[in-house]
């Protein structure tokens, strides 16, 4: 442990093996530059042969994964991080496990008395199996259109297409399956978009005011990170009583989910007013152009002091 | 210490709605030109191919661990030592003189003669192919270019606003038909191209060699036409077998505008290139550069001076030849090994081989699947103005080993034929991602 606790020492994992490997890094870089700010000591790893002896020689204070895509949000890091004997910010390999597949979290969520859409999840392996045709026409059938398909793990919209006619789904299929080979198909809900994020800075989850996104075609790769054609408004423009039910969704999603210290949860509001509950990021990105950042300035945060009070609470929290 | 809520946190009350924002307060500002710009999740995905995992078949990288390090350290500290006052120095804007002369000694092996005065030095070839886009190219203008072309060339047309007609090429490159019939069609529309860019030795990406008896042919229908003929020749020392075949700037001195460049046959990080261009357009190329750059950078130019003044570079071209020829043989014998249902062009020098897909699969669509089997090229999208080329990779053998070679290849025939299953399964080869030209970084080794 570091002997001065106004500078503690934090390694910051960015990178990694993902096809969001640009994304990790351009994060990562953020938080560390932010951090520095406030005193702290950091160096950003990646996630390679040399990481956990360069751990074993800085001796961090704390580790904190800004790694987007699977080993980084999966758990499995963490897993190894725990066998070495750091502490590590954020939610638990487990937690992270559940949270990291759409369909899981949906469930949980949905059980916790969430709205979720309705969904399927298919294996590449059953289309082969049953007719990826017949298969397609009943999931139109039962989900109607326009439908959602993305890979049932991984972030930054990547492999996700909106299907608003049946003749696209093949393509989409493929595209998905580019990815990963379990398919999330899930009833395209039509309302706002809006991203919430929850931090703990060790007096228990409170939200950061919802960011809507308005987009001019999909909100893809490019919309994401190349500013322009995505508009952000935050806080989100909804009524009072709508975004307290937008708060109170992210919030009891964190905590069904187990979450810890911080998580995005990506909503669309229909238009009766219904938060619907898509997906949660335990790693959400801290790019320049990412939502949570966005949120925390809106409500007045330095960033810098924001991530610092993460990182103590980490370091005095359980 | 417990950090407190901000005032806009949902525990401590509303922030009154905000303006929306679109993250970028000079988006109303942008020139034209940078609207067809966009973030690609391709460009994105190659973020993984510089990672040791992952055999990257697609990056342009030479391989540099032949070069006598030791030797060029010490001439480095001779430059300084001895010269430094001028490397560090505002140089001339056409080049060194010095520099200029035994660049004719490299082209003469090639057959060009030109005299010193002809020779515009630039920061790589790269640059000199701004300039030329530069000094002749209005928006709107047509540029004729093989199909496929150099992603780099094609990246500076698109900046300068220019469109491109491609014109197709076979086994012996340049189609001299195909081009003919481009060139008399443009003149119908009433479209003066003005000028052809190609690569005629070991293509960038095709891998092929516009054949001796095709050169003046090529030449006469761009004379008849009035179009002036760009040679790009980085590759042209780096045959795997015999002679060098004559560059066609040594059949034309008026008519071709020749680009050289120091970065395959030494390296790449001294930035250094040159165009040849006729008088005329050499003053204006001279002009234009140092409105770009002022000059060229005079401690790169002396120290590839003094290289090729004390080293055996000749040599170092010849070790470089073998090594790449040992590395397109292990890359061709895979690809007949692992890819049986693909096909490819078999180069007799230089970086690349072009491999055509199976029916139905798209290189670009099938790039998160080889990224995740640890395997990179670069889909073949990215060598068309116009979004062709979905059906073929270009696959570099030139920066890793044969042993890696031989391993990036068998991981790419399992992604090939998970696709393949893919497409089959639902009938289609997918159109889901955009057409969006991407622009690989050369590092991605």
């Amino acid at each position: 442990m570091n002997a001065d606790p106004a500078m503690p020492r934090i390694v910051i994992l960015a990178g990694g093996l993902s096809h969001e490997r640009d994304v990790s890094l351009r994060s990562g870089r953020r938080v560390a530059e932010a951090l520095r700010g406030t005193g702290a000591e950091v160096t950003v790893l990646d996630v390679d042969a040399d990481l956990l002896p360069a751990l074993r020689d800085l001796h961090p204070d704390l580790v904190w994964p800004l790694l987007h895509g699977a080993t980084g949000e999966d758990g499995s890091v963490r897993d190894a991080l725990s066998l070495a004997g750091v502490r590590v910010l954020g939610t638990g390999p487990r937690a992270g496990r559940v949270a990291w597949s759409k369909p899981i979290a949906k469930t949980v969520v949905a059980r916790a008395g969430l709205a979720t859409p309705d969904y399927v999840t298919l294996p590449q392996t059953l289309f082969r199996e049953l007719g990826a045709h017949r298969i397609l026409d009943a999931l139109v059938a039962r989900l109607g259109l326009p439908l959602v398909v993305k890979p049932s793990r991984g972030g930054s919209a990547l492999g996700v297409t909106v299907v608003t006619d049946a003749g696209q789904l093949p393509a989409a299929m493929v595209e998905c399956f580019s990815y990963g080979d379990t398919a999330l198909l899930e009833r395209g809900v039509v309302g706002t978009e809006v991203a919430v994020s929850v931090l703990d800075t060790g007096s228990g989850p409170f939200v950061l005011p919802a960011v809507e996104i308005v987009t001019e075609g999909p909100y893809d790769y490019d919309a994401r990170y190349n500013p322009g054609r995505v508009e952000y408004f935050a806080p989100a423009r909804l009524s009072d009583e709508v975004a307290a039910a937008v708060a109170d969704t992210a919030i009891r999603a964190h905590e069904a989910l187990g979450l810890a210290r911080l998580s995005r949860t990506d909503l669309i509001v229909d238009a009766s007013g219904t938060p619907w509950f898509l997906e949660v990021n335990v790693a959400p990105g801290m790019t320049e152009t990412s939502l949570l950042p966005q949120a925390a300035a809106a409500a007045g945060h330095d960033l810098g002091a924001l991530y610092r009070a993460l990182v103590d609470a980490e370091l005095v929290g359980p | 210490m417990t950090y407190q809520p901000g005032p806009g946190d949902s525990t401590a009350g509303r922030l009154t709605p905000a303006a929306g924002t679109r993250l970028d307060p000079w988006l109303g500002s942008y020139a034209e030109r940078t609207h067809g710009m966009r973030a690609s999740e391709i460009r994105a995905l190659f973020a993984v191919a510089n990672r040791p995992e992952v055999v990257s078949l697609a990056g342009g990288m030479p391989y540099l661990d032949g070069l006598p390090l030791d030797t060029l350290a010490e001439l480095a500290a001779h430059v300084v030592a001895t010269r430094g006052l001028t490397a560090l120095q505002y140089g001339s804007g056409q080049g060194d003189e010095t520099l200029r002369e035994q660049i004719l000694d490299v082209m003469r092996i090639e057959g060009i003669g030109a005299h010193p005065d002809d020779v515009v030095v630039t920061t790589g070839s790269q640059q000199a192919l701004d300039l030329v886009t530069r000094v002749f190219v209005d928006p709107g203008d047509v540029i004729v270019a093989e199909a496929p072309s150099y992603v780099g060339a094609l990246g500076v047309f698109r900046a300068y606003q220019a469109e491109v007609a491609h014109v197709p090429i076979d086994d012996a490159g340049l189609v001299p038909a195909a081009l003919e019939e481009t060139l008399t069609r443009l003149k119908l529309e009433g479209r003066r191209a003005k000028f052809l860019y190609t690569v005629p030795n070991f293509h960038n990406p095709a891998g092929v060699s516009l054949s001796a008896e095709r050169r003046p042919q090529v030449l006469e229908i761009c004379r008849r036409h009035g179009v002036l003929v760009v040679e790009d020749n980085p590759y042209g020392l780096l045959g795997f077998d015999g002679d060098p075949v004559p560059a066609m700037r040594s059949m034309d001195d008026e008519g071709v505008l020749y680009l050289g460049s120091f970065s395959k046959t030494f390296a790449p990080g001294y930035r250094v290139g040159w165009a040849v261009a006729p008088h005329a357009v050499r003053e204006k190329l001279v002009l234009a550069s140092e409105s770009a750059i002022l000059c060229p950078s005079n401690a790169s130019q002396i120290a590839i001076s003094t290289y090729l003044s004390t080293c055996d570079w000749m040599s170092q071209i010849k070790a470089y030849r073998e090594m790449y020829r040992e590395r397109r043989d292990a890359m061709v014998g895979a690809l007949a090994e692992h890819l049986p249902d693909c096909t490819w062009t078999v180069p007799d020098g230089g970086f690349y081989t072009w491999v055509r897909l199976p029916d139905g699969l798209d290189a670009k669509e099938m790039l998160p699947r080889a990224v995740t089997a640890r395997v990179a090229y670069v889909p073949g999208t990215a060598f068309y103005y116009d979004g062709q080329g979905a059906d073929h990779m270009r696959l570099s053998f030139c920066y890793p080993t044969p042993e890696r070679i031989r391993e990036g290849v068998r991981r790419l025939a399992t992604v090939v034929a998970g696709e393949a299953e893919l497409v089959e399964l639902f009938g289609t080869a997918g159109d889901g991602l955009d057409d969006t030209v991407s622009f690989p970084s050369p590092d991605l080794a």
